[in-house]
């Protein structure tokens, strides 16, 4: 059980995805204008790593390794994840109307988020079973949604500043990021 | 002289990362000494070069509504090829890069540039843009990577310019130093082009 709550605490702080290990960072620069739709899409890629971890974990151990075929793992990785980013899209459609309107337009967009290969390797190579994949992909991903809604509520500010023309938009997101990643520091030492 | 003016177009006016802002995982990960930076940025333009490549043959024989997890496909093969000779050639990049060769496969770049060119334009062309591109992407990491390791380690390459004297600034080759170094980059040639246009 402490074991568990380590790898949870070790990926939601003290090795947050976007801050420290750079995965994801594409749509946490393009997706983190208002703080809405940087919580949608923190719930979506939540939901996706979590189900991506164990599928990619399965894949790995029931057909990857049995056949002796392990240097197939990106494109057998890359496909799981994007078939099931579709399916993840049609179930949710069909049985939840109000929740395929607030995640529709991430969904697709997950299929390219390096954090979902990103975990699922990872998983592979820390050599985790399948609880332990489960929560570090969860831990992952509720790190990711931490850091994007945090980036997102500066960002709303940001709009109402005067910035320098040469730094409006990105350039001045980066430098915030920057700073965010030095408090992101200071859960170095907590494990 | 077509060729060129493509390869140029990748290189400087739609630098994928300077212009585009695309790609930006390896950008700011493997960043931390120049040589990782041109080891990044090399290996993503093998795997476009060949990418590009590929998909520009096949574009008609490779139906529309699929064409998506095709080119992935492709990707990742190139992808899984490129990571069995940097294992097998060069073992000291290969762990220095770790986990962001597979995910050269979600690098947007590439996926990119096989939709909205290769899929549209001939192999020559094609193979043209995946140079251009790959080298504009090589030349901006490799500045990136130049700046943070001379200021965080104090030399370039490997090789030492600020002297024994200087006091490395750690924090350029920590995650906090890839962001700030970029955004402040990205400000400085917005600063640079403006005054010119």
């Amino acid at each position: 059980m402490t074991g568990i709550l380590i790898i949870l605490m070790s990926s939601i702080l003290v090795n947050n995805f976007v801050m420290v290990k750079f995965l994801g960072i594409c749509p946490f620069l393009g997706v983190s204008k208002q703080v809405e739709t940087a919580i949608g899409m923190g719930l979506a890629v939540t939901f996706v790593m979590a189900v991506a971890s164990a599928a990619t974990y399965i894949v790995q151990e029931l057909i990857l390794i049995p056949l002796g075929i392990e240097y197939m793992q990106t494109i057998a990785f890359i496909l799981v994840i994007a078939a099931l980013v579709q399916f993840v899209e049609m179930v949710i459609q069909k049985t939840s109307p109000t929740l395929y309107q607030a995640l529709g337009v991430y969904l697709p967009l997950i299929t390219t988020n390096c954090a979902v290969l990103g975990v699922a390797i990872l998983n592979i190579e820390s050599g985790y079973n399948l609880l332990e994949t489960i929560f570090n992909g969860v831990g992952g991903a509720l790190g990711f949604t931490l850091a994007i809604v945090l980036f997102a509520g500066i960002r709303e500010r940001l709009e109402l500043s005067s910035v320098p023309k040469a730094l409006k938009g990105f350039p001045i997101a980066l430098i915030t990021a920057g700073l965010m990643s030095i408090a992101f520091l200071g859960f170095q030492g907590l494990l | 002289m077509k060729f060129g003016k493509i390869m140029m177009n990748g290189i400087f006016k739609e630098n994928p990362t300077f212009r585009l802002l695309i790609g930006m995982c390896p950008t700011l990960a493997v960043t931390t000494a120049a040589i990782n930076g041109l080891g990044m940025g090399l290996s993503t333009a093998a795997v476009l070069i060949g990418s590009n490549a590929v998909i520009a043959l096949l574009k008609d024989v490779i139906p529309s509504k699929i064409r998506i997890p095709a080119f992935v496909v492709v990707i990742a093969s190139f992808v899984t090829i490129l990571g069995m000779l940097l294992k097998a050639y060069v073992p000291a990049l290969d762990k220095s890069l770790g986990l962001f060769i597979p995910l050269i496969v979600v690098n947007c770049i590439i996926l990119a540039r096989a939709e909205s060119f290769a899929s549209k334009n001939g192999v020559i062309s094609s193979i043209a843009d995946g140079l251009g591109m790959g080298l504009g992407f090589t030349l901006a990491l490799t500045i990136l990577a130049s700046i943070r390791e001379l200021l965080g380690a104090g030399s370039i390459f490997a090789i030492s310019i600020m002297g024994s004297a200087y006091e490395p600034a750690i924090i350029m080759i920590l995650p906090p130093g890839a962001f700030l170094t970029l955004g402040l980059l990205l400000g400085l040639i917005n600063k640079l082009t403006e005054k010119t246009q």
